[in-house]
């Protein structure tokens, strides 16, 4: 009775009771086998808990607490057959369909143990970049095809390669996880799960651009995350992973984490430095690029966390392994972000050229609800609303701008068809008059107009003049804002539109007089 | 949640351990509110002072952020998501049902200071919403039965 024991310790999971079901199994003696992990990402089978047997770890779940007496009693410990039992972790299709990179230890390890990172190829991209030349780092991930996994899709190796150029001193490093996108939590995971792959990825950023300061921006929503990140890094610096001379070499690097205070526009990345240089996060004016003129006016490498997680695995593989996988311009993998009314709800990581559909139905299952899928938000609330007519399209930074939609940071919201189009129109007015910075009048003022807009549309008001008007507006907002927030707030007004016109028609005659 | 009265020299205290850091701002008001649950009127000057920054400077960062509070909460602090993926689950009709059952818009404070009820943009937890957060403990899967479990408990 000595088998380990896998429970995880992610926030998804902690929210549906793994804490309790840890507790339950404590409670019976078994703390000293016990290991808390971050989550495979099979959130619809969380709390998930694994066993360790000779033929491999055995998954159970969901696990209440209330299972526990009864797991005992079918011996799960070996592997014991159970109403819950769901068989070799790695043999569930959800995910062994998936190409882990960056997730290829998430919910497997131990997140603050680095000999247990590096049994699992921890640190290999590290060590391979402390033997190249600084250019050849760089150009690894420039060959990489890597592009900024936040939702901008600019070419990462080009933004280091800048600032490797630039002259100024310090340079910065600065991840971006401020991961404010409903429907995503990628980021969240590896910060929680496997916070040493973040630590590595932005420790090889920092000696490939010669900066020697890294800095976390994590949002406030994340309490999990920040507490994570700041355990791995003590244990990183404590193990001479972080610091003067980073395992013995002539490089010096180190992090600090910083929490963002619930601004959404945070996440936009000049916003970000305005934060973390202590003001309003006010949007900036480019040029200058942060890459010349970033933190505290030096350049700065500001990345996603998903970017800085898959650059590991780039170094330790080489850029032709990465590069390989992958369409068009769209190279490796991506995590994408299952969630909302989804049978399946989780986190798949693929490479890019998937569909929607299969994502949706295949691998998705259809709505947890059980009803009808009518409408996929993809790309966070900044995205556009695909209805079934175009779950062809392939995940594709291309393919998603070419049907005027986004991929962002990967994130999949589905709706059945008790949804109301012309209500999610409204929120993403709403959400961008809350949260808009109030830099540009387009998104300031036009998204408090929008609601109004769309409130006499929803009264049945003039509704073909109103539809007019909203339009037009989408174009002002697209068209005279700064940064991404008032320019694809039109996105989800207008794609909600445009293939859900039914909604918006006058449905509620106006009272008889 | 029990906090600390306001007291200028231990506010001066918890500001000057921060402020020789790199744009100091944030961890002084986030140190400060976890200490007082509140970042009153008193401290604008204590920070402008030290950082060497007008009032306006100040006053204009604390109000721009949604987590600083310019009242104290409720005893519980319970926040439910508002975002897509809960919506998509049932979020809204949870909101409405909270601010009914507690006579509260978003924001609000219950008249015996015992419960605030925030709106939250996404914790993260999109892949077993609706989400919410009572007193930073966090909770998936909402339903009816078990939002008004948690409002039972806060009230």
């Amino acid at each position: 009775m000595t088998a380990k024991i896998y429970i995880p310790k992610d926030s998804g999971a902690v929210a549906v009771g793994a804490d309790e079901v840890a507790q339950a199994l404590a409670e019976l003696g078994l703390a000293d086998q016990m290991v808390r992990t971050g989550s495979r990402g099979l959130y619809w089978l969380e709390p998930m808990v694994e066993v360790e047997t000779p033929e491999g770890r055995i998954a159970y779940g969901p696990v209440s607490a209330d299972d526990v007496d009864s797991l005992i009693d079918a011996d799960f410990l070996n592997a014991g057959d159970h109403r819950l039992r769901l068989g070799r972790a790695e043999d569930i299709p959800f995910l062994k369909r998936q190409t882990r990179l960056v997730f290829a230890r998430c919910g497997i390890v131990d997140p603050l143990s680095i000999a247990d990172y590096r049994a699992h190829g921890g640190y290999k991209g590290l060590e391979r970049a402390l033997a190249l030349a600084l250019a050849d780092i760089v150009d690894e991930v420039v060959q990489s095809g890597l592009r900024g996994r936040g939702g901008a899709g600019f070419p990462t190796g080009v933004k280091w390669k800048t600032v490797l150029d630039a002259p100024g001193d310090p340079k910065y490093i600065v991840c971006n996880a401020d991961e404010g996108d409903s429907g995503t939590f990628a980021d969240r995971m590896i910060m929680e799960g496997d916070p040493f792959l973040l630590i590595e990825g932005m420790t090889i950023a920092g000696i490939a651009t010669g900066a020697t300061s890294g800095w976390i921006y994590i949002r406030s929503e994340y309490p999990a995350a920040v507490a994570a990140m700041q355990a791995a890094i003590a244990v990183a610096r404590a193990e001479g992973y972080l610091g003067a001379h980073i395992l013995k070499s002539p490089y010096d690097f180190d992090i600090q984490v910083r929490v963002g205070a619930g601004a959404y526009v945070c996440g936009e990345e000049t916003a970000m430095l305005e934060s973390l240089e202590g003001k309003r996060g006010m949007v900036r004016a480019k040029p200058p690029l942060p890459a010349h003129q970033g933190l505290l006016g030096k350049p700065t490498v500001i990345n996603n966390v998903i970017s800085l997680a898959s650059v590991p695995t780039i170094l330790a593989e080489g850029a032709a392994f990465y590069r390989d996988l992958g369409m068009g311009r769209s190279r490796g993998t991506m995590p994408i972000q299952l969630a909302g009314n989804i049978l399946h709800s989780g986190l798949f990581e693929a490479t890019f050229g998937i569909t929607l559909g299969e994502l949706v139905d295949d691998i998705g299952g259809g709505t947890a609800s059980g009803r009808p899928v009518r409408a996929v938000q993809v790309g966070g609330p900044l995205g556009a609303y695909f209805p079934r007519d175009l779950f062809d399209t392939p995940f594709d930074y291309e393919a998603f701008i070419a049907r005027d939609g986004l991929i962002g940071h990967g994130g999949m919201v589905v709706f059945d068809d008790t949804v109301d189009m012309l209500k999610q129109a409204r929120f993403a007015m709403e959400f961008c008059a809350i949260e808009s910075c109030g830099k540009c009048t387009p998104c300031r003022i036009g998204s408090t107009r929008g609601v109004e807009v769309l409130d006499r549309i929803a009264q049945g008001q003039s509704v073909e003049a109103e539809i007019r008007l909203i339009e037009d507006l989408c174009q002002t907002l697209k068209f005279g804002s700064l940064c991404a927030l008032g320019g694809f707030t039109p996105y989800p007004v207008m794609s909600a539109l445009r293939f859900f016109p039914e909604d918006f028609a006058a449905r509620q005659p106006l009272a008889a007089a | 949640m029990p906090f600390e009265i306001w007291e200028d020299t231990r506010a001066q205290a918890i500001i000057t351990a921060h402020a020789g850091h790199e744009g100091a701002m944030l961890p002084i008001l986030h140190a400060l509110q976890a200490a007082f649950g509140l970042i009153p009127e008193a401290a604008i000057p204590l920070i402008a002072e030290t950082l060497n920054l007008s009032h306006a400077e100040v006053h204009g960062v604390v109000t721009f952020y949604h987590d600083f509070r310019r009242e104290l909460p409720g005893r519980h602090v319970l926040k439910l998501c508002r975002a897509e993926a809960c919506q998509a689950m049932g979020g809204d009709a949870l909101g409405a049902r909270a601010r009914g059952k507690l006579g509260l818009d978003w924001g609000g404070t219950t008249a015996d200071g015992q419960v605030t009820l925030d709106a939250v943009f996404c914790l993260g937890l999109c892949a077993t919403a609706p989400s919410a957060m009572i007193d930073g403990r966090l909770v998936g899967r909402l339903n009816e039965a078990r939002l008004d479990a948690l409002l039972e408990q806060a009230q």
